[in-house]
This record gives C-alpha cells, structure tokens and sequence, in this order.
C-alpha cells in the first residue's frame, strides 16, 4: 500500500478515499455516531451535565479491560460498563446537597472506580497494554461492518426513544419544578436519559476512543448552542457540525501521520471558538452595519 | 514491607499528597468543582506526554501544562466560577494535543508510548527515589500552606459570593489561587496515583467528609485523614496482593469510605424523620385550633 497522498483533484482524491473498504466503514460509523452525540450531546449540555458525559465516556475503559480478560467482544463490555455507571450515577441526590457538589463528588468517585478497575483487570490479563493507546484514543483502521450494523441499531433505537421522549425531556431540564407540579415523570425522564447518553458514549467509544469521545459530545452541541437558540435549529446545526468534525478528522488523518484523536479534538475546538468569536462578531458588525 | 526503601518513600510521599488532596477536596466539593479537578487531572496527563515528547523531566512538563491550563480556565471564567461547558471542550482540546505528543513519543528513539501513557495515567507511587519523595512533600506542604492561609475568606466567598464581594472580600482573586492549588494538587498526585485516579484522593474522601460533618475546619481535618488512611490501607493491601496495583488499591479504599458515608447520614437522618413528621402533625393542629 503507498501512502495516500492529497491532490489539487477532488474526484482523485474522494476515489483514494473509499479505495479501502475499512475508510468507507469508518466514514459510516463516524457519521452515525456524530448524528448520535450531536443530538444526545445537545441535551447533555442543556442539562449541564457534562461531568456525567465525561465520566461515561472513561468507563469504557474498564469494559474494555473486562471484556478482554474473560474474551468476550470489547463492545459488550463498553455497553456493560457505561450502563452500570449511568445507574450507579442515578440515584437520588443527597437531601442537603443544594450547590450539587455532593452529586459531582460522587460521580467523581464513580469515574475513580471504574479507571481503577479497569487498571486492575488490564494487569491482570497482562495483555492489552499495547491497545492502551488505541482504546482510549480511539482508532479508525479496525471497524468492522458488524460494528457498523451495531452502531446503526443502537442508534435507531436511542433516537426513537428520543423522539418519544424528547419534548417532556426538554421541558424537565428547562425547568424540573414546573414539569414535576404539572404531573412529568422527572426522575423516569432523568434515569431514561442518563441510560441513553450511557448508550451512546459506548457506542461512539468505538470510534473515538474513550478519551475523545467528547470532541463530538462536547463541542458541536456546545456551539449549535451559542449560535442559534431556538430548540429544532440549533439541535439539526449539532448534528451537522459534528458530522463536519468527524469528516474533517478523517480525512485529515488517512492523509497524514499524525493522529485521528488530535484532529477530531482540534477540528472541533476551532468550531466552538469560532462559534463564540461569531457569537461576539455578529451583533457588532450588524449595529455597524445599521449606523 | 516498611523496611524496604520504596514502600517508605510510598508512604511519606502519599500521606502528604493525601493531605493536600484533602484539603483541595474539601473546597472543590463545596464550590461543586469536582469537575474543574477532573480536567486538571487530563491536563496534567498531556504535560506528562508533551515533557517525554519533547525529551525534558516529566515533571516540569506536567507542573507548565496544568499550570498554563489553570489561568486559561481562570481566565476564561472571567469573574464566576467556570461553567462545565467550558471545561469540557478545553479538556477534549488539551486531551487531543496529548494524543499527538503521545504520537510523536511512539515514533521517537525512545518508542513504547504504551508504558508512558499507563505511568502518566496510573501513576508509580511505589517507584519515587529519595529526592522525588522530597519534592513531593514540600510542594505538598506548600500546597496545605496556602490552603490553611486562604481557608476563611475562600470559605465565605464559596458559601456567598455576592455578600463577600460586597464586604470586599477579593472573589475572583481567591477563586484563581484555589484553580492554581487545584492544578498543582493534580501535577503533584499524578506522580503518585496518576492522572485518571487523581479523583479518588479528591472527589472520594472530600465527599465522605461533607456526608459526615457540616462543620468547616472538622470537614476539612477529616477530608485529609480520610485521604491518608486510603493510602496507607491501599499500600498495604498493595504489598499484600502484588498483583494490584497500588493506585486501584488506594481508590478502592477511598471509595468504600464515600459510599459507607452514606450510612451514618442516613441513619441520622432516620432518627430525626419521626421528630420531624411530629412537628408538622402539631403544627397542622395547632392551624386546625386557630380556625376554629
């Protein structure tokens, strides 16, 4: 195989792109997995829950390590542990708890675990060490389509719960007084929630690895936010940046050296300071343009 | 096992991280800034990487990243405390930037990026020499110095910050030296537990000791002994089963304690449900005879 190099030739190029069959699976997987954490990653951020997210997204690790030491697929494992923890972080808040410092303390020490359990299970089974790198940095050479089809069910599911969901969902975590006084099920819609961001971190761990999850589950939502308010807009724009990321990321990375971690993190960092410069830029060049 | 050289060093040098970690634990569970540890851990795991990468001691790597990320973050804050969106893309950037140190680690003379990333994240409390030990503990002490020094108006400034300001209390400026004493508690406990179980010596004995006592200065004591007695009982159960690693060990430890803290509060809280129930029915009656 020559390394692919980049031309002035779209066409050529996108030809050397889809040349190998794992570069089409990883553009598929990665698309789904950023139409998933574009839209779960949307209400993670409106929910401020963005500590929960992260934690989710390290207990991959662990799974992995489990499922390596009793040999089982590495991608039971990751369902596994995210749904544990996302239970585990569900239980009811502590009574005083008013600033919620109690609540990230122990979703804190959730994350400790599990990291510590899964080091434990990783010099166990003494072997992985090498696939230290790629499971928590993700790698895009290894997809396989069963994976893919994996991928698509769970995110066929977790968004047709979503849309069920998704209206009481936004209403709880605009304003969980109104929606308990007016009958919502808030603790149901929590638990629900917290069990599909669970779902899709581990599936998009597969991609992203555990430690870059967040470049999709972060930063696109994080800036569909600055720019656009109204619920519908900004929510499609998550999903179209986060896309555009993992896009980006790819490419980039088939046709050079370094990385698809650092460009997935660097692609969406510069998207979300663009969104605050826009945020800031806009307004002021309108009342430039109004004077 | 005390009499060999390194499990001593273990010792000396984790109790003091144990206290420091106490003692930062303890205000960033009050300020609910868990998460802003969390990223100083992440921080700390880049700068690890990038000093192997560019070939200088890891250590100062990890004091200049944590340290440059913790007045981004200060700064980005502006006069509050720093929102969670905000942290959360800065430690997907800095996280990617030491995948591409890491990267460049694999392909350097040095090779083996695997046993570098696994030092930087789990840590090697069991292999300090003498003058890491040293360095350890007074960055440790100075750390508790500062702490102990800003304790009372950091206190007031975390339980309200609009009343201090008002009293003239420097809000922000307080609120950047504990993000600095955050970041240097993160640099110094990635050497001993590593970057990913930083939390457990934060998060974990902080948070039982917030369960436990409502009192400030008793909270904070707590924290700090709840932390040393993780490490030690964690070393201990290390060089019995030498098949755990020491950092699991110490984060097992420390967080059987946090959740067996629920106990104790929840069988107060047991005791004085019954008094309470029975104040209401007394109230309710006593509005019941006003309106007759």
């Amino acid at each position: 195989m020559t390394a692919p190099t980049l031309s002035w030739n779209p066409l050529w190029d996108l030809r050397q792109l889809l040349a190998y069959p794992f570069m089409v699976q990883a553009l598929e997987a990665g698309t789904i997995a950023a139409v998933l954490s574009g839209v779960l990653g949307w209400y993670m951020i409106l929910r401020r829950q963005t500590f929960a997210g992260h934690t989710l997204s390290t207990m991959s690790f662990p799974g992995a390590a489990a499922g390596a030491l009793i040999a089982l697929p590495a991608a039971l494992g990751y369902y596994a542990a995210c749904i544990i923890a996302a239970v585990a972080m569900a239980r009811r808040p502590d009574a005083h708890d008013s600033g919620g410092g109690l609540q990230s303390a122990r979703i804190g020490t959730i994350g400790a675990v599990g990291l510590a359990a899964g080091f434990v299970l990783l010099s166990l089974s003494n072997s992985i060490l090498g696939g230290l790198d790629d499971l928590l940095f993700g790698s895009f050479l290894g997809i396989t389509p069963a994976q893919v089809v994996t991928l698509g069910v769970v995110a066929v599911a977790v968004l047709a719960t979503l849309a069920v969901i998704g209206r009481p969902l936004l209403f709880v975590s605009l304003d969980p007084e109104a929606a308990r006084a007016l009958g919502v099920p808030v603790r149901a819609l929590e638990v629900a929630f917290l069990l599909m961001l669970g779902l899709t971190v581990a599936a998009t761990t597969q991609i992203t690895g555990a430690l870059l999850v967040f470049a999709l589950l972060v930063s696109p939502p994080a800036a569909a936010q600055r720019v656009a308010a109204r619920p519908v807009v900004s929510m499609v724009l998550s999903v179209v940046f986060a896309i555009v990321v993992i896009w980006c990321a790819l490419i980039a990375a088939y046709f050079t050296t370094y990385p698809l971690g650092f460009y997935t993190t660097t692609f969406a960092f510069a998207l979300y300071v663009a969104a605050l410069v826009g945020r800031a830029a806009v307004p002021a060049l309108r009342r430039e343009a109004a004077a | 096992m005390i009499g060999d050289v390194f499990v001593q060093h273990a010792l000396v040098a984790g109790t003091a991280i144990a206290i420091a970690c106490g003692l930062v634990g303890w205000f960033a569970v009050l300020r609910a800034q868990v998460f802003a540890a969390d990223a100083m851990s992440h921080f700390a795991f880049t700068g690890a990487v990038a000093g192997v990468a560019i070939a200088i001691d890891p250590r100062a790597g990890v004091f200049a990243v944590t340290f440059a990320c913790a007045l981004l973050l200060a700064a980005l804050g502006g006069r509050s405390r720093v929102d969670d969106v905000t942290i959360g893309v800065a430690i997907t950037w800095v996280l990617g930037l030491g995948v591409l140190a890491l990267s460049i680690v694999a392909t350097g003379p040095a090779g083996g990026s695997g046993v570098t990333a696994a030092n930087a994240l789990f840590g090697t409390i069991l292999g300090l020499n003498t003058a890491q030990t040293q360095l350890a503990v007074v960055i440790a002490l100075a750390i508790c110095l500062v702490m102990v020094v800003i304790a009372r108006p950091l206190l007031f400034a975390s339980l309200d910050a609009v009343v201090a300001r008002a009293r003239g209390v420097p809000v922000g400026v307080l609120g950047m030296v504990f993000l600095i004493a955050l970041a240097a508690v993160a640099a110094e406990a990635t050497q001993a537990v590593g970057a990913l179980l930083l939390l457990g010596l934060v998060a974990a004995p902080a948070g039982a000791a917030h369960r436990l006592t409502a009192r400030p200065y008793l909270g904070m004591a707590l924290a700090a002994a709840i932390g040393v007695g993780s490490v030690w009982l964690g070393l201990w159960i290390a060089t019995l089963a030498p098949s755990v690693p020491p950092s699991s060990a110490i984060v097992a430890v420390a967080a059987v304690i946090f959740f067996a803290a629920h106990v104790p509060a929840r069988a107060q809280r047991a005791v004085r449900a019954p008094a309470a129930r029975w104040g209401t029915r007394r109230r309710v009656g006593a509005g019941a005879t006003r309106t007759d």
